[in-house]
């Protein structure tokens, strides 16, 4: 446990190394779910438009049959 | 269909690397991390602040790196009117900008400390919050527009024109009598630093490259899927025209 306090303590450099680490980790994690979810939300609506073009074709060629 | 040949050899292309760039991301930040907090010494005149710099200094080359790719993606699109360079370019912009703001948030977490101050008007530090802003001013111009096309264009050549600050803050340094350190790893004759804080600092680095890989990808597929979205919007409702 004593260590683990030594650790956070960081030799008095605690309340600087932590925040640094702590802001890093949580700026990296915010762009990419943001990057993903922009990702998965493109690619969605795409596949919605392609299906609905696809139906309709074939509902087209079906009639000119 | 020319201008589905190329975003089809990336999109190709980017579902090989994309594990490929995770697994090396994941697992050299998580080296770096294990290197940067346990496995390397305090330093004998800066004690345990000298752990901001795995953080610092990394997201300092990323926010330089960034920028540079982003100025000659977009050299590329103006040039050869590449049609995917708008995009990448456009894609590596919120990642520059993020490692630029985590630069300037260390370094002034680490300047408090071991300066005595947050924040000076160095030559570094200003070209560095330059830079912060030319990312912030080409993400808006580029969103600026409702034809994405003259957004790419006009953000493009801010992008060129704003180049002109990345080797002003490489040098800056040298040029001016500062309070920031000149460099240290990336110099003649070889990194003057202990490889015991050499190697987190480099799988750092390496993990930061691999995670703007996958970002770029990630990002690359949104736009282009956008931009089919657009195409296909755009066929619907001259079609709908027409049938009138």
């Amino acid at each position: 446990m004593e260590s683990f306090q030594a650790m956070l303590h960081m030799g008095g450099y605690g309340g600087y190394v932590w925040p640094a680490y702590g802001v890093g980790i949580a700026v990296l994690v915010l762009v990419l779910a943001l990057s993903l979810s922009s990702a998965r939300k493109a690619e969605a609506e795409l596949e919605v438009l392609q299906q609905t073009r696809r139906a309709r074709r074939g509902k087209d060629s079906e009639s000119q049959e | 269909m020319h201008r589905f040949a190329n975003p089809a050899r990336f999109l190709r292309l980017a579902k090989v690397i994309l594990p490929w760039s995770n697994a090396v991301a994941a697992l050299c930040l998580g080296a770096g991390l294990y290197f940067a907090l346990l496995g390397s010494p305090a330093d004998y005149q800066q004690g345990e602040s000298v752990r901001i710099m795995y953080v610092h200094v990394p997201s300092a080359w990323m926010g330089m790196f960034c920028y540079v790719a982003m100025a000659v993606f977009s050299a590329m699109a103006l040039i050869w009117k590449h049609p995917l360079a708008d995009l990448l370019a456009k894609a590596t912009a919120p990642v520059g900008a993020a490692f630029t703001f985590l630069c300037l948030l260390t370094g002034s977490l680490w300047g408090k400390p071991m300066w005595g101050t947050w924040w000076a008007w160095d030559a570094r530090l200003t070209s560095m919050l330059i830079l912060l802003f030319l990312y912030f001013g080409y993400m808006a111009l580029v969103n600026a527009f409702d034809d994405p096309e003259r957004g790419h264009k006009a953000a493009a050549i801010l992008a060129l024109v704003g180049a002109v600050n990345v080797p002003v803050i490489k040098w800056s340094v040298d040029w001016w009598n500062t309070l920031h350190q000149p460099a240290s790893v990336v110099k003649m004759g070889g990194p003057a630093i202990d490889s015991s804080m050499l190697v987190p600092l480099l799988l750092m680095a390496v993990g930061f490259k691999a995670y703007w890989i996958s970002i770029l990808i990630l990002r690359g597929r949104a736009e282009i899927a956008a931009q089919k979205v657009r195409i296909i919007r755009m066929a619907q409702i001259h079609a709908a025209a027409q049938g009138e």
